[in-house]
């Protein structure tokens, strides 16, 4: 791998492991909170998933030279952190982080399956086992969205106005960085619009098959969004709710650095 | 250092009693944990590949085998590998077991994980595949919670992977 391609993997590998952290935590947000014990459950295990994929992509990271997975996740400030902004919003009601989480999981099924064949080893063995676990977020998610999505007046309601809001911002997970083209060009890692351009393929036809409107149009055998894609996470600039994460997650942390839990 | 005539079967039979810590009747080496055992000088190289990766049992099994590998007067080293477990790495006697705790075992899928995700998952009590998911998540990453409608007992899967 050239110093280039290097650089531009960990610009990568920053992005998506910073966005599994931070969803990870949005999720652990309703341990104890959820609306029925079964999804408390499922948003706690997912949760843990999402940390177990933060820590395998950080210590990646720290393979390549990067500090201790714990110091890039404790210590690091705001404009550091390069996950997209649609994972770092605040987890709103459950139907906003149900909608987010199956957008999210979609974009993640086809990012690791398009990883696992990896020119890097380690990021096709990482993404190998990222796409086994998967599988349960995917049908989870897509099995509560369609019966609340087609459930009652309110339930649908509230799950077409999670989709209206969270599309926009799901766009950005697709948000261009520097040198994705040297990852494309030494098959490291796949395309960004090629990706933007499956997920779209993949969430569309389905959230409409749900009843759902969504925001885009069909054209021969691809989607395009109607809406302007919200960016900005991928450059580190952020918004209020990354700063109220961090706050809660490095207090611990950075008031005593050599505190064991 | 006494001289060691079979050290590679003595490690394995050792860390064949190291038990899952939340399959307490099942060994890491029945789970296909345990990936390689080497041995060079006084050291002993063991490579384990965690099941689920935000598996938090991973620490108390790897502080575990280290122990098993320093009681028998080896130096440890141990690493984790990235490649991916599967279930399919459970060895037989592991299924059994997991059986007399009520916890359904997964079948062999040979790779096609896909068809086992919808396939009934007979109940470990009384075999009857007339059961229910309840939920596909519970009390641990690697379980999914059914309700048997034959016996009308709860019981949990080791979900296929």
């Amino acid at each position: 791998m050239t110093a280039s391609e290097t650089a531009a993997l960990k610009t990568m590998l920053f992005a998506l492991a910073d966005d599994e952290f931070i969803i990870g935590h949005r999720m652990s947000e309703w341990t104890g909170l959820g609306p029925i014990i079964e999804e408390d459950i499922a948003f706690s295990s997912m949760a843990q998933d999402e940390m177990g994929h933060a820590l395998g992509l950080y210590s990646l990271l720290h393979q390549m030279g990067e500090d201790e997975p714990d110091t890039l996740a404790f210590l690091r400030p705001a404009d550091a952190f390069r996950n997209s902004i649609c994972v770092e919003l605040s987890r709103g009601d459950y139907a906003f982080s149900l909608m987010r989480q199956l957008l999210y999981d979609g974009a993640e099924a086809e990012r690791f399956e398009a990883l696992t064949q990896s020119s890097f080893p380690d990021l096709a063995n990482l993404a190998a086992k990222i796409v086994q676990e998967e599988r349960y977020h995917w049908i989870h998610n897509t099995m509560l969205v369609q019966r609340l999505a087609k459930g009652t007046e309110e339930s649908r309601i509230r799950m077409q106005s999670a989709l209206s809001e969270l599309f926009p911002y799901s766009l950005g997970l697709f948000e261009p960085f520097g040198g994705n083209d040297l990852l494309v060009a030494a098959n490291i890692a796949p395309d960004e619009n090629t990706l933007r351009q499956r997920w779209l393929n993949r969430m569309c036809p389905l959230l409409i098959s749900y009843g759902l409107a969504v925001p885009a149009h069909q054209k021969g055998d691809n989607w395009t969004g109607d809406v302007e894609a919200v960016f900005g996470g991928r450059n580190g600039r952020h918004t209020e709710h990354l700063m109220n994460i961090l706050d809660a997650i490095q207090l611990l942390r950075k008031a005593d650095p050599k505190a064991a839990w | 250092m006494v001289e060691r005539t079979h050290p590679y079967s003595e490690i394995w039979d050792a860390l064949n009693t190291v038990m899952d810590p939340e399959i307490p009747n099942v060994s890491l080496v029945e789970m296909g944990i345990i990936d390689e055992v080497r041995v060079e000088g006084v050291t002993v190289h063991v490579v384990m590949i965690p099941t689920f990766s935000g598996c938090p049992a991973l620490d108390v099994m790897r502080d575990d085998v280290e122990n098993t590998i320093m009681s028998l007067g080896f130096h440890a080293e141990v690493s984790i590998a990235r490649k991916p477990w599967s279930t399919d790495r459970i060895s037989e006697s592991a299924r059994n077991k997991m059986k007399t705790i009520g916890l359904a075992p997964p079948k062999q899928h040979g790779g096609n994980v896909e068809w086992e995700l919808f396939s009934p998952v007979p109940c470990p009590w009384c075999t009857s595949e007339n059961t229910t998911i309840e939920n596909q998540f519970g009390p641990t990453l690697c379980r999914a919670m059914y309700y048997c409608n034959e016996c009308q007992q709860p019981f949990e899967q080791f979900k296929p992977l």
